[in-house]
């Protein structure tokens, strides 16, 4: 009995050592994250104030607000949704249940895993050439938010088809026996219960891109702007604008990077306030997705 | 009165051949049953009575399914799935309630079909509800998610969806293997009720069912349709040495 006890002990240390490595690995991560956040956090508090977010950029650090960025960054995660959203979903959707499972469906799926690893600088000259010179559209909100729709793109993609898989056949052919056409199986199942994956899988992407810099650098957003793009309600009729669509901008990561290439101190405490709330944001939307799944999965058991 | 009859039907899945020419009738507003052992084919030929394998690549039908009274080939190649399934009602192995409310589920056939009507709607589903023995237990619960019930009760409800449109003939793939034996005994009772109204063909892995709930039986192997007969008939007088050899449990 004594041996059985000491075996089972030097056994069990190995668990206790693995516990141990693995806690390590992850506190890595999280404390490198939750120390550079503090520290930005602390470095940015004293400039945290409703004129921060309502002053547009100055040479003054004092006066120097976000208000362009965030704007900015608004009006082009709007539009980077407005196109994203819609052609994902659909290529998601016709990839699993309308695609027959081919080699050329093969190839397509292979391309898609690619495009989500091409650097974003790359997405920045494609757009460049294409949607700011070929199409016209110049440096404007619109040509950013394309170009980072076409960045998110896979994701959506891939997220789509992860919810979509995740429903059972039985659903399906159960669809199916009652007569309906692929169409009325993917608007009454297919849609409503991969919505929760399909929107965790959105707003992830937009998570990653509200933070790009590089594709939006490259597509020429200007680093200092004060003024506003056109405003998207008048109040003449039709009451709609979409003048901003074609406005110049900034966006937050750009303000950040303007003001850390400053030699002035007093605009890296600018910098450090524009990322904390730039992280905030981003957690936000996370938080949103978590929250998102949440409720509508609620409802949803097989 | 056969309401539907195969002829000559083959089917395959890619090059395997897992149906070899079946010949039978599935009589009108009598239960039909479909016996033998797994992998025997009974699953993939009742799944041809509603096109089901269309679903999915590199599958081939050969010969006909007769369908009555307009003596139409449902496996003809200008035949519409759709149209097919429209006629003939499908109850699944395992409960498939959509994730929607319990009278979401019922109307969806009838929504698929484009009805608009509210008041044609909710008349359907009651009836549905009434003629699957469902009625009593859900009506205060109507738009509750169908998951809150009972699996028995789900299967019931599947029953009443495919009810809610009028189904010429009802397909049953096994449908109480998940069941306990009191919601099993629950659908038997129903089947019975049903076939004044509707004819069913039914697969079961289980003889003592196929006895109590069937007029007809079929008995199945390796895709060969071996004996096909009374059911009374075929459990006490079987005609095949095969047939007596799988009843009797000496096989299978």
């Amino acid at each position: 009995m004594a041996d059985l006890k000491a075996q089972i002990r030097s056994r069990k240390r190995w668990d206790a050592i693995f516990a141990l490595c693995g806690l390590l690995a992850l506190m890595v991560g999280i404390l490198t994250f939750a120390a550079l956040f503090v520290d930005m956090a602390l470095d940015g508090a004293g400039r945290l104030s409703w004129e921060f977010f309502t002053n547009f950029p100055s040479r003054r650090p004092g006066e120097a607000g976000i208000l362009s960025a965030w704007i900015g960054s608004t009006l082009v995660m709007l539009t980077t949704a407005f196109f994203a959203v819609p052609l994902g979903v659909a290529a998601g959707v016709y990839l699993e249940e309308y695609a027959a499972k081919n080699w050329i469906t093969d190839v397509i799926e292979i391309n898609i895993t690619n495009l989500a690893g091409v650097p974003s600088i790359v997405y920045g000259l494609l757009a460049l050439g294409l949607f700011v010179y070929q199409f016209g559209l110049g440096q404007s909100i619109l040509a950013a938010g394309l170009t980072l729709a076409l960045l998110i793109l896979p994701v959506v993609i891939v997220a789509t088809r992860e919810a979509i898989r995740s429903i059972p056949q039985v659903i399906r052919e159960g669809s199916y026996a009652l007569g309906a056409t692929q169409w009325q199986t993917v608007r009454y199942h297919i849609l409503p219960y991969s919505l929760a994956g399909i929107l965790t899988g959105v707003i992830i992407g937009m998570a990653r891109a509200i933070g790009e810099t590089a594709p939006i650098i490259t597509i020429g957003a200007l680093t200092f702007i004060a003024f506003l793009p056109p405003a998207p309600v008048t109040s003449e009729p039709p009451f709609l604008s979409f003048e901003w669509l074609f406005s110049p901008f900034t966006v937050m990561p750009i303000q950040m990077f303007n003001w850390t290439s400053r030699p002035e101190a007093a605009f890296q405490a600018n910098a450090a306030a524009a990322g904390f709330v730039l992280v905030l944001m981003t957690l936000a939307m996370n938080g949103l997705a978590i929250w998102l799944r949440y409720r509508l999965r609620r409802n949803i058991k097989w | 009165m056969a309401k539907a009859e195969s002829r000559g039907l083959s089917f395959y899945y890619g090059d395997f051949r897992a149906l070899k020419n079946i010949n039978m009738p599935v009589h009108e507003r009598k239960v039909t049953a479909l016996i033998g052992p797994s992998g025997c084919g009974k699953s993939t030929f009742l799944r041809c009575f509603n096109r089901m394998h269309d679903l999915y690549p590199g599958n081939r039908y050969e010969g006909e399914i007769i369908l009555q009274p307009d003596n139409a080939n449902l496996l003809a190649r200008d035949v519409d799935p759709i149209e097919v399934r429209m006629r003939i009602g499908m109850v699944f192995q395992k409960p498939n309630p959509f994730p929607k409310t319990v009278f979401e589920n019922v109307a969806y056939g009838l929504r698929v079909r484009g009805e608009s009507s509210r008041r044609r709607i909710e008349d359907k589903v009651e009836g549905a509800l009434q003629d699957a023995a469902l009625w009593n237990e859900v009506k205060d619960r109507l738009h509750q998610p169908a998951y809150n019930l009972s699996g028995g009760q789900q299967q019931r409800l599947c029953i009443a969806r495919a009810l809610a449109t009028d189904p010429e003939l009802l397909l049953f793939d096994e449908p109480t293997s998940a069941l306990d034996p009191i919601a099993t005994a629950s659908i038997e009772e129903l089947m019975h009720d049903l076939k004044e109204r509707v004819t069913i063909l039914i697969v079961t892995h289980n003889m003592q069912q196929a006895a109590r709930v069937s007029d007809f039986t079929a008995y199945m192997y390796l895709g060969d349709l071996i004996e096909f007969g009374v059911t009374d008939e075929l459990f006490i007088k079987p005609k095949m040495k095969q047939t007596e050899d799988y009843i009797t449990g000496r096989f299978g």
